[in-house]
């Protein structure tokens, strides 16, 4: 029994950063109807970005979460600049092959700068671990899922308190309303997108201690975070959120009933569940 | 008129004798264009003409060769007829697929996804099979025999790939002009449009799905008997999907020299990569593939035949 | 004994009734015109009859068969074929291969189906733009290829929805002379517009729909002077016109139908 609450704590912990990484797709999504297939990429940026700094500086990538994230934001912002605005009212396919184009020049430029071989940050403390009576956690592992957490509040309180913020989800909710009462859409979706971006790039720091990567887990990374929106509801925050915490937890409940290295089916048997039955997401939202 | 014929003649006659004067790295080259225009022209009956883009082919390929050595290896059938059980065994799949979606109402991205997610579980699953080789992939045993679709010298691979490059362009010629053509490209332009004029829009998508899963495992095939090796994590990647379709939808989707034309050019810029960048080259090319992919979605989204060619009309009309 | 036959067709979505009860039928050569106000429920009655929607109640019913969860193609192989609203030509496909994609559907030897797509596109006024494509149409050219193609099907019920919607009064013109024709080969046109002097034009009966519901039914002069009729378009009250033209509040009741 303890194995598999043990199961959903791993679940929540991991699902967290997951959320983190899905609320930034979601962002982009709800805002500019663009389908952003270099998500994971950026993120594996993120990662690498803040391994450099670990591994260059010593800085711990907890406090590099924030250069990090900041990082990714402008160059979320300077792709959608130069680039995503161009096809903004283009069809999805279109969408979907540029973003796969940025996607695998991001990766292959990370290929060539870090090679294939798998990197982690091994932080000092990452084998300290806490006691929950029979449930135990790693100190990184909970560090990273109180992180997000807090970037997801962050980030709640941004879009609701702060002037930019409501900019964004009114352009969200009705782009030409926005444009009547006189908002620049332009800035707004360069900032929405730097802003998906951030999160992702934030998310990738603090993935960092907890798993080796490679410059092709930006695909992977991609899949689980439209996974994840698609389950909670395209353009629905809360949902991504939500969806997060409920993918990871599939998947570490996946690994104990069937083999660790199967985790991920459940996932995308999830997926395709949700896609042939409730498209619209476990939290409604529009298609 | 004449020009065409002598033009043709001569690409023919090129084609024909080229191997025997190449390298064995250019033998090599050209095997792999024409094998990936081989599997972009197979992608392109369903990706380009019906409009439905598949991100998850690399499933079809690796049904295909799985298939053919397994048959092969543990009941000594030869992979040409392998190949054929593979072909079958692909279109059901798709059909399975395609009923999944097309029934359920899947398009564009919504379809995109449900392809991604069908290749990427049975990319896991095959990496849990021990007959399909598990985690360390399966090694082939080259034992030169024609017959077992295994031959000495890179020669006769040529030819192989060139007459799979014929056949798979055969087939999408004879389906442009025909009724099914025409239906699949209407299907791509407006779905709804098509229905209402009589189009059943379902029927149409299955048989584009079948026949291009079919054609794609065949690709597979020839791949498993080429190179000897296969791991899931390499054919049954998300990474090779994109490969099968960057190459119809670079050089053209929708039209039968994309395709080809789209490899020859994707292969020469890689190969021009690797050769004068040696140092972190390992992706220099791709990213070249990715910086080519934005342009031509950005600005020539038709593809690169289809726009070269429409230049060349033009300046032909203003001289003429 | 009537070609189409809707019967008490419902649709509603989530709490919005958009067809409520709908009832008509259509005989065989008939030219019907039916109106109403913008939201009244004539395209989705539409879809409902060519297939693209479900009735949540009732059947519509043709050359006899029930045409309940029957596909869209199906529906138009059997002879009934809709317009759209919005125009939607196949825009990398030219003139002809669109009308082709229709003619395809009367003939299966794509040489034979040519043939019948240039007699459409001559009788459509399209043969000169056949190589056009779809995108580069002008809107008038694009409604006529929006028929032309439906036309090439071979059908025995058209469904015109708006056909008319967006043109100057030269096309609108051309374009009613286009119908009469069709009409006089003995083909049965149902046709939604709001173009009137197409309407009172074309049409031999006249059936109106405001939210949803069916409130008047009758030849185009009665329907003209019908009081419910003139109030779904302008309001309660204004029932009828006074000598000066101006509205007038009339106490008594006029005949329906």
């Amino acid at each position: 029994m303890s194995l598999y609450i043990q199961a959903v704590v791993n679940g929540i912990l991991i699902g967290g950063v997951y959320s983190l990484m899905a609320v930034g797709l979601s962002l982009i999504f709800g805002v500019m109807r663009v389908i952003n297939f270099a998500h994971g990429d950026m993120m594996v940026w993120g990662m690498y970005l803040s391994l450099w700094l670990f591994v260059t500086l010593g800085v711990d990538p907890y406090l590099s979460v924030l250069f990090t994230g900041a990082a990714v934001f402008l160059l979320g912002a300077a792709i959608q600049r130069g680039l995503v605005n161009r096809i903004l009212t283009a069809p999805h396919e279109m969408q979907i092959l540029l973003m796969m184009g940025v996607g695998l020049v991001l990766e292959n430029l990370s290929l060539m700068t870090w090679g294939p071989d798998p990197r982690r940050v091994n932080v000092s403390y990452g084998l300290t671990t806490f006691w929950f009576g029979p449930i135990v956690a790693d100190l990184p592992r909970l560090v990273t899922f109180a992180l997000a957490v807090v970037l997801a509040l962050c980030l709640y309180l941004f879009l609701t308190r702060t002037d930019l913020g409501r900019m964004i989800r009114a352009a969200a909710d009705n782009q030409t309303g926005a444009l009547l009462v006189g908002t620049d859409i332009r800035k707004v979706f360069t900032l929405a997108f730097g802003v998906g971006a951030a999160c992702v790039g934030a998310a990738g720091s603090l993935m960092t201690p907890l798993l080796p990567f490679t410059p092709s887990s930006g695909l992977l990374f991609t899949v689980t975070s439209f996974n994840i929106v698609i389950i909670g509801g395209m353009g629905n925050l809360l949902g991504a959120f939500v969806g997060g915490l409920l993918v990871g937890v599939s998947e570490s409940l996946g690994a104990v009933i069937l083999v660790p290295s199967l985790k991920e089916i459940v996932g995308f048997v999830l997926l395709v569940l949700i896609l042939l039955f409730r498209p619209q997401g476990l939290m409604g939202g529009r298609r | 008129m004449i020009l065409r014929i002598v033009i043709g003649l001569a690409a023919g006659a090129a084609l024909l004798l080229l191997p025997f004067v190449a390298s064995s790295v250019w033998q090599n080259l050209l095997i792999t264009t024409f094998y990936f225009a081989y599997l972009g022209q197979a992608w392109n009956v369903l990706g380009g003409y019906a409009g439905q883009l598949s991100l998850g082919h690399a499933a079809f390929f690796s049904i295909g060769a799985y298939t053919s050595v397994v048959l092969h290896t543990h009941l000594g059938l030869s992979p040409w007829v392998g190949m054929l059980a593979g072909a079958a065994l692909a279109a059901v799949v798709s059909q399975g697929i395609g009923f999944l979606g097309f029934r359920f109402g899947l398009r564009g991205f919504y379809f995109i996804l449900l392809t991604l997610a069908v290749a990427e579980i049975l990319r896991l699953v095959a990496l849990h099979l021990p007959i399909l080789g598990g985690y360390t992939g399966l090694f082939i045993n080259f034992t030169p025999n024609p017959w077992q679709f295994q031959f000495k010298g890179k020669i006769p691979y040529y030819f192989v790939a060139l007459s799979f490059l014929g056949l798979a362009s055969g087939v999408v010629w004879l389906i442009e002009r025909s009724k099914f053509g025409v239906y699949l490209v209407a299907i791509r332009e407006d779905e709804d449009a098509a229905e209402a004029l009589g189009v059943d829009t379902f029927r149409y998508k299955m048989l584009a799905y079948a026949v291009s899963a079919a054609l794609t495992a065949l690709g597979g095939t020839f791949y498993a008997y080429y190179q000897f090796y296969l791991q899931p994590n390499t054919v049954l990647s998300m990474h090779h999907s994109v490969d099968i379709m960057i190459r119809p939808i670079v050089g053209g989707s929708g039209t039968i020299l994309g395709p080809i034309l789209g490899s020859f050019l994707l292969e020469l810029l890689g190969e021009f990569s690797r050769t004068y960048f040696a140092t972190g080259a390992a992706g220099l090319y791709v990213v070249i593939y990715g910086l080519l992919l934005i342009v031509v979605v950005l600005f020539l989204p038709r593809g690169v035949y289809p726009t070269l060619l429409g230049w060349v009309r033009r300046a032909l009309a203003r001289h003429a | 004994m009537s070609l189409l036959r809707v019967e008490n067709v419902s649709k509603a979505f989530g709490g919005l009734t958009a067809v409520q009860g709908v009832s008509f039928a259509l005989a065989e050569g008939e030219l019907l015109a039916l109106i109403g106000p913008n939201g009244a429920g004539k395209t989705t009655l539409f879809h409902i009859i060519s297939g693209f929607l479900r009735p949540d109640e009732g059947r519509v019913r043709y050359a006899g068969e029930d045409l309940t969860g029957v596909r869209p193609h199906d529906i138009c192989q059997r002879g009934m074929v809709r317009t759209f609203q919005v125009t939607r030509p196949f825009h990398r496909l030219t003139v002809m291969e669109n009308v082709l994609v229709g003619a395809l559907e009367r003939v299966a030897q794509r040489r034979q189906a040519v043939k019948v797509a240039e007699e459409i596109l001559a009788l459509t006024g399209l043969a000169e733009k056949a190589d056009q494509l779809g995108h580069s149409l002008t809107l008038p050219d694009r409604k006529r290829l929006e028929l032309a193609r439906a036309l090439a099907t071979g059908p025995r019920v058209l469904l015109l929805d708006e056909v008319m919607a967006g043109l100057n009064p030269t096309e609108t013109g051309r374009l009613i002379e286009l119908i009469r024709t069709i009409h006089r080969r003995g083909i049965t046109i149902l046709l939604i517009e709001h173009v009137m002097r197409a309407v009172m034009a074309l049409s031999q009966r006249i059936l109106v729909l405001n939210y949803g519901e069916l409130i008047a039914e009758g030849s185009p002069d009665a329907i003209v002077r019908n009081t419910k009729v003139i109030e779904a378009y302008l309001g309660e009250g204004y029932s009828g016109l006074d000598d000066d033209g101006a509205p007038s509040r009339h106490q008594g009741t006029k005949e329906d139908t």
